[in-house]
């Protein structure tokens, strides 16, 4: 089978303007990815199924993840003026001292597709497209047109993580009733205040069981 | 001819039938609860706390150390650690559980704390008629109900019970050996703690 | 039945949209009936509802409706250590424990290259090969007792899973929940008198397929309830990713035993069954086939297991931490591919823990084959999937 940067080669050939960007990864399954932009996203797909050397006609699974903003800390060292008493007398001195800096990294929803090949039995291929952010714009093309086996992996990733697939035929919950709101997999998600009773409560059923009952609801209690 | 794979299956079934009443091997249910069929040894069930000796409570193995409360996939233990010491099984001084239960309702019966505990003090057990009527609690196991004697362990996993039992002699010969070296080394640190049949209270 | 290998370049797979159910009208005034079959039917295995729309007896639109099992699998693993998703992926295709411990195993042991003791290798082959057998058996059962056989062949099916539950039992302590393998080897090994009982079972397994077979194979209302009903054609098939003895019903040869290699599938010799029209009857017959095939692994991994350590030494129990990265792995589970896609972020617990079902993705075909059918063979279509809501739903 044809290395990543093959196909990344590949693929730019064939659809004009298509940016891909080799996604690393440090595990020893070394299975690397390709990251497309959203806006080639189908017709780069449409170009993996039915090119004759890969023939990528089989979408195995398709999943989300979700990367909330990252606070990134770093310790840099800077040249700064510095007061100290040098000799008895204060002066203005250089020194190198320790600086900690933080920034925000802007997070995003990411979705997965594992792609094989039937008729020429090799795979995966790894390729992920992500969102602007993880609010307001989670829009995605859907890959359902492509490959059918996307239509419910991708309603469940609607479900669980609020990627809006446009394109997608029938984009409803999956796995969560209609009238639910929220995206239990996304990683800041809370649950709802349903605990009932918990007689071997420790660390976070014991917080939560004592959350529930500050608040005055029923039914709860630690059988200790 | 029509109907001629429904006889051969009617054949089949009859073949059963018949069967079933001149070889052992054709009947293959029991009439629970009267009759019962042979236990399997490897079951398992529910876990259990080892004790050693004819006191349960003197002989708990278990020393509170907290690790199967952490690993446990669906958080159904609740451990306790006691304030004072008493000594183990090779004599060492050790804390205990002073509460330990496990909500069996909760509890999947996946082992991993048998895997993780370091000191043999958990096992799993085989008895599975524990239904109660009562829903909150009644399948909440306390340390008195868990803790079951070692011979009762080797009474339902003689293979798994004989192994252990081999490994905690050899543990127990090792650190007499160290004990005796660190006595006979000259002005020993700390005094070989000599093993006691009662606990020891308030040595920590 | 032939081992003939669909062309799929040949498929012409350029049209848009080719791949969505045909849209059936209604005759002319005629009112729809619309039909929520399940959540609780007897025909579902488990909860599960499809909404039908009836034009007479003729589906006209089905619709599957999920979720009533689920319980959030993957968000739990996420909370959890790496050794502690095991006894949960048990809970998955709860009648096939063993091959899910196996496909999860895999993926980690894909995520931190760990290395497998031949013995274990041998140790997996026989058990995913006896879960294998006795899911065909069951599955097969479940669907004649669809079809209205209720009881006998699902008996015979289950007096034989007995026995092979029990082989489990004595080895990994449990029937269903087995939770056995580790990440690197297997939990305990196998004593000489197990594997001299499991020599036994698979002695009698031949006698047993030959009994089923006679049993049912020629029955004419069999035949006729499932000949050229729920066709499935083998480029749907393959766009739609079904995978398992669904795919290779309709004829297309790709079992991921052969085609991946994982553990030592290249050592043992066996065929892989395909069928000719993609219907009910066909998924049916590969189950049977595929119970055979299985038996000859049994044969040859019984026979050649070496002796030797269950668990590598390097493997770890406690503290385990893989390195930043990620890794999808994959086995031919009875049901189809079961893969497990793995997010290390060095941390103990998986930063994301993804389980693709085959129960889920072969469903997505489901209304494609029912439309047109009568509302009686839904049943049937359904049942000829083999799914496990605890897959499902997750
Ligand atoms: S068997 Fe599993 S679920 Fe039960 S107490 Fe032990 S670790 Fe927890
Ligand atoms: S049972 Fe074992 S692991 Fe659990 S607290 Fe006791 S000694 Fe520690």
């Amino acid at each position: 089978m044809k290395t990543v940067e093959e196909i990344k080669a590949a693929i730019e050939t064939a659809v004009p303007g298509a940016s891909i960007e080799i996604v690393p990864n440090a595990s020893p399954s070394g299975q690397l990815s390709l990251l497309l932009a959203p806006n080639h996203a189908v017709a780069v797909a449409e170009f993996l199924r039915d090119d004759a050397e890969l023939a990528l006609d089989f979408l195995s699974n398709a999943t989300g993840i979700d990367w909330p903003d990252k606070e990134i800390t770093e310790k840099v060292k800077v040249m700064r003026q510095v007061l100290k008493t040098v000799d008895g007398a204060e002066k203005m001195v250089e020194e190198t001292v320790d600086e900690t800096r933080k920034h925000v990294q802007p997070g995003y929803l990411e979705v997965v597709y594992h792609l094989f090949s039937i008729e020429k039995k090799h795979g995966p291929v790894v390729i992920r497209m992500r969102t602007t952010n993880r609010t307001d714009q989670v829009q995605l093309p859907s890959l359902t047109p492509v490959w059918r086996s996307a239509e419910f992996q991708e309603r469940e990733i609607f479900d669980l993580f609020g990627i809006v697939f446009t394109g997608h035929p029938d984009l409803r919950r999956l796995l969560m009733w209609d009238g639910f709101k929220d995206h239990p997999m996304r990683r800041d998600y809370v649950e709802p205040d349903d605990f009932e009773y918990e007689p071997t409560a420790h660390d976070e059923v014991l917080a939560r069981s004592k959350a529930h009952q500050a608040a005055g609801q029923e039914g709860a209690g630690v059988g200790l | 001819m029509l109907g001629e794979g429904i006889l051969k299956g009617l054949a089949e079934t009859a073949k059963n039938f018949a069967g079933s009443f001149v070889s052992a091997e054709r009947l293959t249910t029991v009439e629970y609860p009267e009759q019962r069929i042979a236990p399997i040894e490897a079951t398992r069930v529910f876990p259990f706390l080892v004790y050693d000796g004819p006191e349960w409570e003197a002989g708990l193995r278990c020393v509170a150390c907290q690790i199967c409360e952490k690993e446990c996939p669906p958080k159904c233990i609740y451990i306790e650690k006691s304030k004072d010491k008493k000594p183990d099984a090779v004599g060492k001084q050790q804390f205990y559980p002073a509460k330990f239960d496990i909500d069996v309702s909760v509890c999947m019966s996946c082992q991993i704390c048998v895997e993780v505990c370091p000191f043999e003090a958990i096992k799993m057990d085989t008895e599975f008629e524990l239904s109660t009527d009562d829903r909150f609690g009644g399948l909440l196991h306390d340390r008195k109900q868990l803790a079951k004697s070692n011979e009762y362990y080797h009474h339902i996993h003689p293979t798994e019970a004989a192994e252990v039992d081999a490994r905690l002699a050899e543990e127990k010969a090792k650190a007499e050996a160290k004990a005796k070296a660190a006595a006979a080394a000259p002005k020993p640190a700390v005094p070989a703690a000599k093993p006691a049949a009662k606990p020891v209270e308030g040595e920590a | 039945m032939t081992d003939s290998l669909v062309n799929a370049s040949a498929v012409d797979k350029k049209l848009k949209g080719w791949n969505r159910p045909p849209i059936i009208e209604p005759d002319g005034e005629a009112e729809l009936l619309e039909v929520a079959m399940g959540p609780h039917h007897p025909s579902t295995h488990g909860v599960f509802r499809m909404d039908v729309a009836l034009d007479g007896e003729r589906v006209v639109r089905l619709k599957p409706v999920f979720g009533y099992l689920h319980r959030n699998h993957e968000k739990i693993a996420e909370g959890n250590s790496y050794l502690a998703s095991m006894p949960y992926t048990d809970r998955l295709d709860y009648i096939c424990s063993l091959t899910n411990n196996w496909a999860y195993a895999l993926a980690v042991e894909k995520l931190v290259g760990q290395a497998v003791p031949e013995r274990a290798e041998y140790l997996r082959v026989i058990l995913g090969e006896l879960t294998r057998v006795q899911n065909h058996a069951s599955a097969i059962g479940f669907l004649i007792q669809e079809m209205g056989a209720s009881g006998t062949p699902l008996m015979y099916a289950f007096r034989e899973r007995e026995k092979i539950l029990d082989l489990f039992e004595s080895l990994t302590g449990s029937r269903m929940m087995c939770n056995y393998m580790r990440f690197g080897g297997c939990r305990v090994d196998a004593s000489p008198a197990w594997l001299d009982a499991a020599r036994k079972v698979v002695a009698g397994l031949p006698g047993f397929v030959d009994e089923f077979e006679a049993l049912l194979r020629s029955n004419e209302i069999l035949m006729a309830r499932t000949q050229g009903v729920g066709i499935l054609r083998p480029d749907l098939a393959i766009n739609a990713g079904v995978t398992g003895p669904m795919l290779r019903a309709s004829g297309v040869n790709y079992d991921i035993r052969k085609v991946d290699r994982y553990g030592i599938y290249d050592r043992f010799e066996f065929r892989v069954p395909l069928g000719d029209h993609g219907d009910v009857f066909d998924r049916f017959m590969i189950r049977l086939l595929e119970a055979r095939e299985s038996i000859k692994i049994l044969e040859q991994a019984l026979k050649e297991i070496p002796d030797g350590p269950v668990m590598d030494g390097k493997a770890k129990i406690r503290g385990f931490r893989p390195k930043a990265g990620e890794a999808y792995g994959r086995i031919e589970a009875p049901k189809g591919e079961l893969g497990f896609y793995l997010i290390s972020d060095g941390g103990p617990n998986p930063y994301r823990y993804r389980v693709r079902p085959p129960s889920l993705v072969n469903l997505t075909i489901l209304e494609d084959m029912c439309l047109g059918q009568n509302v009686a063979d839904v049943v049937l279509i359904f049942g000829s999937v083999d799914i496990v809501l605890g897959e499902v739903d997750r």
